[in-house]
């Protein structure tokens, strides 16, 4: 690495790795939720792309966002950034990224599902919020929403608090807060899944498929095809 | 009074769609007169079925909007606005105006547009059918109401949240032969009731019911065609009779009843429909009922005469309301998971019964049906209406 790169991208700080865990989700069938590497956010990136121009719930402004926020992390542009994935029979059906802003505070960036009615989102988010306080043990996370559907989830769901002095850097609106005790008094009813995760079921994972872009683009639009 | 046959039937897919409510009923009225050849000019009036233009798609004036969006003119156009069972209503307006013989071939037409507001909204909607002072200002909302009768019910009867979870399960099933339902995805009892995971996978909506045990909210929108049923057969090989219509309603505010698990409506309306059609429950085929909410299914099955009191969740777990069963309910899927746009359901019943007895209803059809059923629960029981088709 040259010195000027060195300069531009930010120095990562070494964090402990987000166990896998399965999920088993209404249809009966499991998700694995893993850490993506960033070899695989081409992939990922792929997914998104569809979606920055469907402006039905702010899919645009979170799609496009999580694109930038997911190159950023593949070109060594953001610090101690990560995403999870959500991998159902070989196919990607969720992602979540979040990243740290320091030792104590999280950041909650995104939360995106490409699977309808299984309650997928609510799992992917679930398992960010147990990264940060579990395996980061971070004392609280920032969370934002774009999105309507996203404040009335998160922030009603998780009961979070305000932090009216602290602007998340998603637009520069007011922070709210996932603290420790919230996370606890939530978890048995919103944090679940099973590990250790098998070889074999984790290798299930590593090839993911990823859905058609022209079903996925109807799907969350709500367009008729 | 003249014999009434529905010589066309169809639905638009019931989803989220971004469809304007007008375009939604001219394209679900559009399906319908695709089933037919027909010559449109013969159609003398159109009876639109809705219950929330006026507040969720800020439109009035939706029967006339529905007759231009078709190019109808001049033919005859009204409104029938009864809650949920807006649909029902409709078809029954129509069907009296053909047995009286003052039209002879009408277009009824059914739909909602639901997903114009979120869900909260969409739910506050609903709540505005329960009683202004007595429910809607203590916060009643349909999950509410609905949660409060399942409890009684189920205390009263033995049923068990795995029984509402099987009524889920099976119209699930169902959809997924259901082209154009809503949800099209498969549950089971280890997802959604035994699995740890089941605490966010179907969490609870109003004690006792989880999210799996209520029906979407959905737009989208339906269409029936009806004739005098002596002039039926100039447009069609397979006309469908409409053999039986009752009607009943009950108190508005639902703890005024004597005993709140009893559905009066529904056992009046369906007495009524079945005297007229001279038949009796043992001899339907298949039947489409009112399951916004998994217990109702099985509470609106006893009312209707199909099994006694307290012995509805019985048949399901001995598995005769599926398909293959002695009596198929909701081979659609459902309100559960065909969907339930409020304004086009009792058509969609209606519509799926057809189909059923025609022998069109693809990987879904009931074998051998002659005999259908519907039923459809407006407000909370207090204004319900059933239906018996026969095949010709």
């Amino acid at each position: 690495m040259n010195e000027l790169e060195a300069t531009l991208r930010p120095k990562e700080t070494e964090q402990p790795p987000y166990p896998p865990k399965r999920v088993v989700l209404a249809s009966g069938e499991s998700m694995i939720v893993r850490q993506a590497t960033r070899q695989e956010v081409p992939k990922l990136l792929e997914v998104l792309e569809p979606l920055i121009w469907v402006e039905r719930d702010y899919y645009d402004i979170v799609g496009a966002r999580m694109f930038s926020e997911l190159l950023g992390w593949k070109r060594f542009r953001v610090k101690d950034e990560y995403c999870l994935v959500g991998v159902m029979n070989g196919m990607l059906v969720g992602l979540v990224n979040g990243r740290s802003l320091s030792r104590n505070i999280g950041i909650s960036l995104h939360t995106m599902a490409f699977h309808r009615g299984l309650r997928v989102g609510a799992h992917l988010f679930a398992a960010k919020m147990e990264y940060h306080i579990e395996y980061l043990n971070q004392r609280e996370i920032y969370v934002v929403a774009e999105s309507p559907i996203g404040f009335r989830r998160w922030m009603i769901e998780y009961a979070l608090e305000e932090r009216r002095h602290v602007a998340h850097e998603l637009g520069g609106v007011m922070s709210y807060a996932l603290t420790r005790d919230l996370y606890f008094a939530s978890k048995d009813r919103l944090v679940v899944g099973e590990r250790p995760v098998s070889e074999e079921m984790l290798a299930s994972t590593l090839d993911f498929e990823i859905p058609d872009p022209d079903l996925l683009v109807t799907q969350v639009s709500g367009r008729a095809k | 009074m003249r014999d009434v046959a529905i010589i066309a039937a169809g639905q638009t897919k019931f989803a989220r769609t971004e469809w304007p409510l007008i375009d939604l009923l001219v394209e679900g009225a559009r399906t319908a007169l695709a089933d037919v050849e027909i010559d449109e000019s013969i159609i003398q009036a159109v009876v639109v079925a809705n219950m929330g233009a006026g507040i969720l798609n800020h439109q009035s004036g939706v029967a006339s909007a529905v007759v231009d969006g078709l190019g109808l003119f001049p033919a005859h156009a009204e409104l029938v606005e009864n809650g949920p069972a807006s649909g029902a209503s409709a078809v029954k307006m129509a069907f009296l105006g053909i047995a009286a013989g003052y039209y002879d071939v009408v277009l009824v037409i059914g739909g909602e547009k639901m997903r114009a507001v979120n869900g909260w909204e969409s739910t506050d909607f609903v709540a505005t059918l329960t009683h202004p002072f007595a429910e809607y200002i203590y916060g009643v909302t349909l999950p509410s109401m609905a949660g409060l009768f399942a409890r009684l019910y189920m205390e009263k009867y033995g049923i068990t949240p795995e029984h509402l979870a099987m009524v889920a399960i099976k119209n699930h099933n169902n959809a997924m032969f259901n082209p154009e339902a809503h949800v099209q995805q498969r549950i089971t009892m280890e997802g959604i009731l035994h699995r740890p995971e089941a605490v966010v996978n179907n969490p609870i909506v109003a004690d006792p019911l989880r999210m799996f045990d209520c029906c979407p909210v959905s737009d989208g929108a339906a269409g029936l065609v009806l004739c005098a049923a002596e002039r039926a057969g100039q447009f069609t090989d397979k006309p469908v009779l409409i053999a039986g219509v009752g009607q009943a309603t009950d108190t508005h505010v639902v703890h005024e009843r004597e005993d709140p698990t009893d559905l009066k409506a529904v056992t009046l309306a369906s007495e009524q429909a079945f005297k007229m059609a001279r038949v009796g429950p043992d001899q339907v085929d298949v039947a489409e009922l009112h399951d916004a909410f998994t217990i109702l299914e099985i509470a609106e099955s006893e009312h209707a005469g199909f099994f006694p009191k307290g012995e509805g969740h019985k048949a399901l777990e001995r598995g005769e309301t599926q398909i293959g069963g002695k009596l198929p309910i909701n081979p659609s899927g459902g309100l559960k998971a065909r969907g339930h746009p409020v304004g086009a359901t009792g058509i969609a019943q209606l519509v799926e019964i057809t189909k059923q007895l025609r022998g069109d209803a693809g990987q879904r059809q009931v074998k051998k049906a002659k005999t259908g059923f519907t039923l459809n629960f407006g407000g909370f029981g207090n204004n319900v209406l059933a239906f018996v088709l026969k095949k010709t």
